[in-house]
Parts: C-alpha cells; structure tokens; sequence
C-alpha cells in the first residue's frame, strides 16, 4: 500500500522532494508551455526601379482576430547618422513577429552606425545585405521569426531589392512581396513587373509565342502598382489594412508616403 | 494519509488522480514560469486632448476564484507616468518594485532645481520595458504580464503604448488589454477612432467612456469586478483614484440572453 | 640612482599621501597639445590644435563625435582616448537603444570617471594618459566637462586641458562673463582666441591644425528647438572662422598663402 509505506526502511518512497514522481500529469492533463512566438500578421512590398527602389507595407499590426494597432510601421530607415534617421540611404521591412522585427531592425541600425562610427562612411547597400544575412543566421536555432526585405541604391546607383527568410538565405531580386498576403500579391508582382505569361500579340503560336519584352518601370507606375497590390491584399487578407506606408528610396534621399486603406 | 511534505495540501491521489509533483524536481534542466497563477484582467485606457486615461480593476483571481478584491493595477511612476498591468500578479509586483528601484535611479540623475527637464517620460519607460520583457521572453523566462503604459512623450504629447510578455509593443489612441480588448475597443474606437479624434476629446468625455467601458467588462468579464482604479495622466501631473465604484449598473440586459445556462427557451 | 620607490605601480601611496603614477599620467595630459571648451545657454563648443608628428605625417585627430548629442577634445594619448571614446559611443548607442533617448552628459561623464578611477585602484593596470573635455547637450541644456586620468570629472563652464593651456585659462577667466549669452558663431570666436594664446612664438592657427566641434540647441521649422547633432570640422570649414580672429587681414592672407603652398 502506497498510502503507508513511505518509510524508507520499508523500500517506500522518501520525504526527500527528489522522491517525487518524475513523471509529468497523466495524461489529459494540460500542459501550459510558453510560446514565445505569435503572427502579427500585415504584409510588406518591394520594388527596384532603375534608379529607385520602392519599399511598402500596411500599418495593421494584429494578433489573432483583434486588431492591436491601426499605425504600427513595418518600413524602416536604417544607418542614418540620427535617432530621426533623416540622412539615412537604406530601409528594412520586416513582418512576422513584431518584437523580432524591431529587435532585428534596432540591430542593424546600432551595426550600421557602429560601421559609420569606425569607418567614417555610410554602409553599402551591398554590405549591409550581407550582414543582415549573418545576424538572422546567427539565430539560426532560435529564430528572428520575420520576412526581411532590404531596400536601396546600389553602387551604380540601380535600384536593389534584398529579400530574406527567417534563418538567412538571401538574395537580390527585382521585387518581392513578404508576410500574410505575400502569396495573394507575388503571382501579382510576377505578371506586372516581370511580365509573366505576357506574350506579344499575333507573334506566334503554342511555343513561338514570344514574350513580352522587359522593360524598367517608372516611378509612377511602381507607385500605382504598390497601391493595386495593396488595395487587393486587403480585400482578400483579413490581417492587412488600415494603411499603406511607403518609402521611395533615389539619389536624392528616402521620400515617405502615407495612405489610407481601408480599415475593416 | 500521506505524511511526506510533498504531499501536503495537495488533492487527493485517490480521488484526483496522480499529483503531477514533476515541477518539485531540482535535477535536470531549469524550467522557467510556464503558466500565470494569480491574474488581473483588462486594463483599459484612452486617450485624450491633454493626457491620458487608464483603468483597470481591483481583483486578482486564482483561477475562477475571485482571490483578493484589494490589488490595485495602476502604478504611478516618477509622478508622470503610470503603468497598468494585465495577467500574473506576482510578475507585476516583481516589476513594480524593479519599476521603484528605477525611479529612484533616476531621480539622483536629475536636476533637484529642475525636476521635470530630463527624467525618464512615459515613452522612454515604454522603451525600457518593452526591452525587458523581450529579454525574459528571449531567456524562455517570461514576465506573464500585458502592460500599459501613459503619460507623455518628449514632446508633452499624450503617449500610451502597451507591451506584452513576448515584448511586442504597440500604440493605438485607445488600448485594452485581455478582455477588453474584444469589449471595450469597439467603445473607445467609436470616441477615438484617429490620434485626430483623440485630440479632441475632452477629459470628462474620456473619462466617461473609460468609465463605461469598466462597466460593460464587469457586465460580460466572469473574472472581473465592481470596484476599481482609474487615473487620468496630464501635464500636470498623476491623478489616481484606488477605490471606485462602478455606478449605474444595469443588469435588465441579463434577461434577454439565451443560449448559456440552463433557459430551454 | 634610486630617486623614488612609490612609483612602481598606481596602487603604492607615498608616505606623502601621492600616488606618483597618476600623477604621471596626469603630466601626460599636458603633453598633449591644447584643446579648449566653452559653453553657452545655447552651445557649447570645442576648439583643437591639432599637431603632426613630422612635416610629412598628417595631423592627429583631437575632437571625435561620440553620439548626436556629445563629442569630446583629447590631450594625451591619442590610443587611450580612443579606448574611452569607444566605450561611450557604445554607451550611447546602448542607451538609446533601451530608453529611446540620448543618453544625459553626467551620467556618461559618470561612467568614464568610475572606469578610469578603477584602473587607479587595482595592481597591474596602468591609469589613462588622456584628459579629455565632453561637451555635450541634454534636457537640462550644454554641458562641458573636464576628465581626468586620475577618475576626477568636474562641470565647467569654459577650460582648457593640454600643453601652454594656462595661457587659454587666463583667456577664459577673463571673459568668463560674456560666454553666457554667446552666439553660437561668436562662442566659436572666443574658443578660437583663447586657443591662439596658447600657441608658442611664431605658430597660426591654420585650417591643418585647427579643429572645432559644435553642439547646441537650434530653432526648428516650426519654432520648437531642436538638438543640433555635435559635428567635427575640419580643413576648409574652419577657414570662415580662422580668418574671423585673426590679429589682421594681411596676417590671415599670409597664412593662407603659406597653407595653399
């Protein structure tokens, strides 16, 4: 009998704390674990242009069903030599999870004025790319869980894209969407900036039809095509709207630009 | 019975089945908080053209157990600002004394002649706070708390933000916290719905709707209750009130719910 | 031979109550050339004299930004004074990073002063041979403070650290009065002139070896004042304010001509 035998002399169990079960609730019983991830959801856009780049995401930060804020930004300048960020030449879009975003924005930001403050010039587009890639990857096993996208002038003064995954792998792209409605904008950004699936009229049959040839966008049309993408997103995506942020990065500086979306 | 210390005060094997006693281990790897034990519900809070409002009430629950009905959940920081905490109460006493330690801190920093010039604001305490609840999520050792903080900013502006056990921060001209935010949201939205609205409402209307939004959340919140703090935060200082009453209760509602409980109809 | 047994290490008092090694340290401060610091209500700003090894090396920098809101004028060891400035450029940075706001000048005076102070206190470390002047902006509006190897930091309205600064003190002394109410150009002016009382028989302050770094409040657009980020110039941005203190215009187009040669 379990009830009295406790005594150590008689092979029971022990007063001692250590002799306690170690074996958890039976089953059924609930089990509490901290998840130390959630889905703020929103979603985040990138276009290059030939000598612009245009960075857009929606304000809507929400968690589950609830809308926490209706202004929370995704789009950040990175590396200017302030707070206010006012001659900064480089911006960061993150979506995912919130806290890993700003964690992950204010990082690069110290990296990129801590390399200003050693080498008295500001980070390439190109260097900052590359290490942005490590730090996600030196988390590699407990993950920045956000989609980065990286966006400037390159050295020639094109405009460049850098989009990420959470642990890192990196590439340089013509656009790219990230975040809840990334699948609902992508295809979007493949037919209209990459023309895909767009052949020329009367050229052809089956495979002889030729494609239609690729030609850089204007700013303007980036720009109503950024709307478009969004104005879709937020028909089909519960978790973006609210507002569009967008940041045209030229030679002259970073031009911000707010616009309403719609907010249910 | 069973006399092992272990075994005291817990259920009954026999009729309970086996007492999970795995927590009392002191080998293998450390475990951290991994679930709230006494917890506050909703705090709400409002923005308006000078300040802010913020409120919560004054239980700390076990479980569905109303377990103490004194606990106030607004704590004023440095005279400026004030702090509301949502979830694990021993968490928001372990932060309200780490919060006093700071405050005292900071007080030897500053300029006795010039008290105001340079102490830490609402914004800065947001910052900081939002910093050290990422680190303890990030050491897989939470604060389980949902966080409000007003006052103002650097530059005199009303400022409210919230922050939460996994440290994502965020602002909104009216926030809720747990419960409120499904409940009393949609009230403040319908007053505040922009910073623009915000900045027009007055103090007493702000006051008023964070007032209804108590009542409506102790009307539908079963771990709520009548008696609660509210403070209204403005240039000019903190102004706390502990021991409130919700008034004008009116509970003609309750009839007309059907589809809970036992009504067949 | 044997002139002094208590300055081995900067642990050992002397029976005098001296610690020679920190003392040491102090005289290397006066080795380093002159740097003068001058406050405003509005400003505080920091002239240099830079000075070059040999005609053929360049000239050692003297002022470093540490944050928006603070830069700091060394007189000593130039590697020491880059340790420091690392230190509080990562202070900064890390402040701001957890509060969202520059970091308050006492404070980060406070930190430099508990960390050279340690080295004046435990065996096998050597004081900093670097004294130093913060300038630096914060609520409570510009600041200029004095560090020393010793770990002593001190307030200042205006002072001069380095080699012949006695010379720039009695200049500051004098014109205590008028520093206050300083514009930021003429608050300038004056860092200049107290600078060239130091200067030894025969030297100009040239745009080579003149260095000046500025922090300050300044009007905004819309009329709230804003922080003007602390800034380092050097070269031909200088030469306006040279020219504006010198003794006479054919002395300042002679030096000029020298320097385009």
């Amino acid at each position: 009998m379990a009830m009295f035998s406790q005594n150590p002399i008689m092979n029971g169990p022990n007063y001692s704390f250590s002799d306690t079960p170690k074996v958890n609730a039976p089953e059924g019983a609930r089990q509490h674990r901290f998840d130390p991830y959630t889905d703020n959801g929103g979603s985040t856009l990138a276009i290059a242009g030939k000598d612009f780049t245009i960075m857009a995401g929606d304000t809507r930060l929400t968690s589950g069903y609830s809308i926490n804020s209706r202004y929370h930004p995704k789009v950040f300048k990175i590396g200017g030599t302030t707070a206010d960020q006012k001659d900064a030449s480089i911006v960061l879009s993150v979506v995912g999870f919130a806290a890993d975003g700003e964690a992950l924005k204010e990082r690069l930001d110290a990296i990129c004025k801590m390399y200003r403050y050693r080498h008295g010039k500001a980070m390439s587009v190109k260097a900052c790319a590359q290490r942005l890639s490590t730090i996600l990857y030196q988390k590699r096993f407990f993950p920045y869980y956000t989609y980065a996208i990286l966006g400037g002038l390159d050295e020639e003064g094109n405009g460049a894209v850098y989009s990420y995954d959470p642990v890192g792998s990196y590439e340089r792209e013509q656009c790219r969407a990230g975040g809840a409605a990334a699948s609902l904008i992508m295809p979007f950004l493949d037919n209209q900036v990459n023309f895909k699936n767009q052949y020329v009229p009367g050229s052809g049959e089956g495979h002889a039809l030729q494609e239609r040839p690729r030609n850089p966008l204007s700013r303007t049309e980036v720009e109503i095509l950024v709307k478009d993408a969004f104005d879709g997103a937020v028909e089909r995506h519960i978790e973006v709207g609210d507002g569009l942020q967008m940041m045209v990065i030229t030679k002259d500086g970073i031009e911000e630009i707010l616009l309403p979306l719609k907010r249910d | 019975m069973d006399h092992r210390p272990q075994a005291w005060g817990r259920p009954r094997d026999d009729i309970y089945g086996a007492y999970d006693g795995s927590y009392l281990q002191t080998t293998g790897p450390k475990q951290n908080t991994q679930a709230p034990v006494v917890t506050g519900t909703s705090v709400v809070a409002l923005k308006f053209k000078d300040g802010v409002v913020i409120a919560a009430d004054n239980l700390a629950s076990y479980g569905s157990l109303a377990r103490f009905t004194d606990v106030k959940r607004l704590r004023v920081f440095l005279d400026t600002s004030v702090v509301g905490f949502g979830g694990d109460v021993s968490d928001m006493q372990y932060l309200d004394r780490h919060l006093n330690e700071l405050a005292i801190d900071e007080s030897y920093e500053t300029d006795p002649s010039a008290p105001d010039a340079g102490a830490l604001n609402a914004a800065n305490l947001h910052k900081y706070l939002q910093k050290l609840m990422y680190k303890r999520r990030n050491d897989f050792d939470p604060l389980w708390n949902q966080i409000l903080v007003a006052g103002l900013d650097s530059g005199s502006k009303p400022f409210l933000a919230s922050v939460d056990l996994r440290g994502t921060a965020f602002s909104s001209p009216s926030l809720a916290s747990g419960f409120g935010a499904a409940l009393a949201q949609p009230i403040m939205r319908k007053y505040a719905a922009t910073e623009e609205d915000a900045a027009k409402l007055s103090r007493e209307d702000a006051v008023k709707v964070v007032q209804e939004c108590m009542k409506v959340l102790y009307y539908r919140d079963a771990r709520s209750m009548d008696k609660y703090s509210i403070a209204v935060v403005t240039k000019e200082g903190v102004e706390l009130k502990e021991d409130e009453q919700l008034e004008k209760q009116s509970w003609a509602f309750a009839e007309r719910i059907r589809g809970y409980g036992t009504q067949t109809v | 031979m044997f002139r002094n047994n208590y300055d081995n290490d900067s642990v050992t008092f002397s029976p005098q109550g001296r610690i020679f090694q920190v003392e040491y340290a102090a005289e290397a401060v006066k080795q380093g050339s002159v740097v003068v610091g001058i406050t405003s209500k509005k400003h505080v700003v920091l002239v240099a004299l830079k000075r070059n090894a040999e005609e053929l090396s360049s000239y050692q920098k003297k002022i470093f930004a540490i944050d928006e809101h603070a830069g700091i004028a060394i007189a000593g060891l130039t590697s020491d004074a880059r340790v420091l400035s690392n230190f509080m450029k990562q202070q900064c940075l890390g402040h701001r990073l957890t509060y969202g706001r520059d970091l308050p000048v006492r404070t980060l005076v406070d930190m430099i002063g508990a960390k050279a102070q340690q080295n004046t206190q435990q065996y096998g470390k050597r004081p900093y041979g670097v004294g130093l002047l913060i300038a630096g902006v914060d609520e409570q509006g510009p600041h200029l403070f004095e560090f020393q190897p010793s770990g002593m930091t001190e307030e200042m309205v205006a002072f001069a650290i380095g080699a012949r600064s006695q010379m720039a003190r009695t200049y500051l002394e004098k014109n205590l009065e008028l520093f206050a109410d300083c514009s930021r150009e003429e608050l300038i002016a004056h860092g200049l002139k107290a600078l060239k009382e130091s200067l030894v028989q025969d030297r100009e302050l040239t745009i080579e070896n003149t260095s000046v770094g500025v922090t300050g409040f300044s009007k905004a657009d819309d009329g709230s004042t804003k922080v003007e980020q602390f800034k380092v110039f050097d070269g031909q941005e200088v030469n306006g304010w040279i020219e504006s203190v010198a003794d006479d215009k054919a002395a300042a187009e002679g030096e000029s001509m020298e320097v385009d040669g």
